[in-house]
């Protein structure tokens, strides 16, 4: 195992996020305090508690999973997309280094990043809110699971797309959507019976209902079923990104 | 002693099937310089990419200091370091940073006296904290070359190291190749200018259309290569080369208008001179004097036939 390129791709990416800490910090401060004020402020005076829950605290869990899984993603591909743009790949593919090392160095970088923000938000919304965590320790086992699985999802993102729009797209398309419907601002129990079977076919529906559990004990899936789930997604990247380095799709040729 | 880079039937075949490279062989002895000589699109940056792992092989295989390049590749480009054609940096990085991250990708720990002598060596020192946006077209080349010398190669790959750079700036980098070689560094670098690998190289490779043509000692190579032209404008036209002349190798051309004068710029002395003189001592009236050389693509179609001979 080549420890010195990870952590030589890990610290360099680290340099760029500190390059640009402020924003990196100030963006996810006010756009959950905006959410808070449309959530929180103008839905929350109608549905005073969800659950037993108070709606603004309610919706803390989804907000930090739609930041993180969106910052995992866009952290990931542009990390591997920008050294494809510039052409300084090169040094990656020319290094005595294998997948896992090169994966380990960028979505590691990409999860820390997203984690800071995720604190961040946290940090924001108990500002807001009265916030108490049951499972401290499930909750960061669930953030930091949701970073990293989301990161390696980013990351082949940055190796398929060939322009910056195609960087946008599947976020756009696809994982807003599958945010937005996954339960990150309702309890789909609050759903008519259909649309929660529906809804079971949306993989964020068991990642937002874990982290939800870990705060208040409230899932509307079974919280071994959203591990099971995360490991899975996991998994499946992983095998997604070992077969592209083997392979060396839209990399090597 | 075996060579240290050993090519043994290495193809290439792109998606879309062109073939970029038909079956290379090569071997490459340990403290050479090696010049792969081509036109563009002749295999020269495939046959790099594909040694140093940026590119994977249909067929063939290749070793860099005994290591196979698939199979042992670790061991193997732990032993390359490779300056590519194009100038790849990113720009908001130090000189510095830059290099530094080459090293730690190659396993090697944080070394500052390292870089700094590397630096020093391609008088890059004082921009160590400089942002590589703010640096010139040449010095950026230069970053590249410290960035791959930056984990202390055996096997140092300069794929066009000269390419759209000065004439001092070309000079300087002859100078830093040199002074490689003296450090037994084993340089492997590609062009298309025959006068960068007469300077340079202790051999030629000769590489067109995916093919080596043939692979020769620099000075050999220069001898059957060497001819020039002198195309001499007659005021008035002959009919016949004069008795006077016999002794050059001269041809008429253009219906008598002008004499063609073969020469050998290898030699010491070309007979110019002595041309021109004993032109003036006949009385024959020059109206334009012309020089022509072969194009590197004559060369090749010349060599190809020499070889199918």
């Amino acid at each position: 195992m080549n420890v010195i390129a990870i952590w030589s791709i890990y610290r360099y990416e680290m340099a760029r996020f500190f390059r640009t800490i402020l924003q990196s910090f100030i963006s996810p401060v006010i756009s959950t305090s905006l959410y808070f004020v449309v959530f929180g402020t103008a839905i929350g005076s109608r549905i005073q508690e969800v659950e037993g829950v108070s709606y603004g605290a309610f919706i803390v869990p989804g907000l930090i999973m739609l930041s993180v899984m969106m910052q995992s993603i866009s952290n990931a591909s542009f990390a591997i997309y920008f050294p494809k743009f510039i052409g300084t790949i090169y040094e990656i593919l020319s290094a005595p280094v294998n997948f896992l090392e090169v994966v380990v160095g960028y979505v590691g970088a990409a999860a820390t990043k997203s984690l800071f923000i995720g604190l961040v938000i946290l940090g924001t919304a108990s500002l807001f809110v009265d916030l108490s965590i049951a499972h401290p320790l499930a909750m960061l086992a669930f953030l930091v699971l949701t970073c990293i699985s989301f990161a390696l999802m980013g990351f082949i993102i940055g190796i398929w797309a060939k322009n910056f729009e195609q960087l946008q797209l599947v976020p756009m398309l696809i994982v807003t959507p599958l945010v937005f419907l996954g339960g990150a601002f309702y309890s789909t129990s609050m759903l008519p019976p259909v649309w929660q079977t529906v809804t079971l076919f949306n993989p964020v529906v068991y990642l937002i209902s874990g982290f939800r559990w870990a705060f208040f004990e409230q899932a509307d899936v079974p919280v071994g079923l959203s591990l099971l789930a995360i490991a899975g997604f996991t998994a499946l990247c992983l095998g997604v990104i070992w077969w592209i380095f083997r392979s060396g799709w839209r990399l090597r040729d | 002693m075996a060579p240290i880079l050993q090519i043994k039937n290495l193809r290439k075949t792109y998606e879309g099937g062109f073939e970029a490279l038909k079956g290379v062989s090569l071997d490459i002895e340990e403290g050479e310089i090696i010049a792969l000589l081509g036109p563009n699109g002749a295999g020269k940056t495939t046959l790099i990419s594909t040694l140093c792992g940026i590119t994977i092989p249909t067929s063939g295989n290749a070793t860099v200091g005994g290591f196979d390049i698939q199979r042992d590749f670790r061991a193997a480009r732990n032993l390359i370091g490779l300056v590519p054609q194009e100038i790849a940096l990113e720009q908001f990085e130090t000189v510095g940073n830059a290099v530094r991250l080459t090293r730690g990708l190659f396993g090697k720990r944080r070394d500052d006296a390292h870089i700094d002598k590397v630096l020093g060596q391609l008088s890059l020192l004082d921009k160590k904290g400089v942002r590589t946006m703010a640096l010139s077209g040449g010095m950026k080349r230069r970053v590249l070359i410290a960035k791959a010398l930056s984990h202390d190669p055996r096997v140092l790959f300069l794929d066009e190291p000269t390419a759209g750079v000065d004439v001092s700036l070309r000079k300087e980098m002859w100078e830093v190749v040199a002074e490689l070689k003296r450090d037994g560094v084993t340089i492997i670098l590609t062009t298309h200018y025959l006068e960068e690998a007469e300077a340079i190289a202790d051999r030629i490779a000769v590489i067109n259309k995916g093919e080596i043509l043939l692979v020769e000692e620099t000075d050999k190579l220069m001898q059957r290569l060497g001819k020039k032209q002198l195309i001499v404008d007659l005021r008035d036209p002959l009919a016949e080369i004069p008795a006077a002349l016999a002794g050059f190798d001269l041809a008429l051309g253009a219906e008598g208008r002008c004499l063609i004068y073969t020469y050998d710029t290898q030699s010491e002395r070309t007979g110019i001179t002595r041309l021109l003189s004993e032109l003036a001592a006949t009385g024959i009236n020059l109206r334009d004097l012309s020089t022509r050389q072969d194009s590197l693509e004559e060369i090749f179609v010349g060599l190809v036939r020499e070889d199918a001979a």
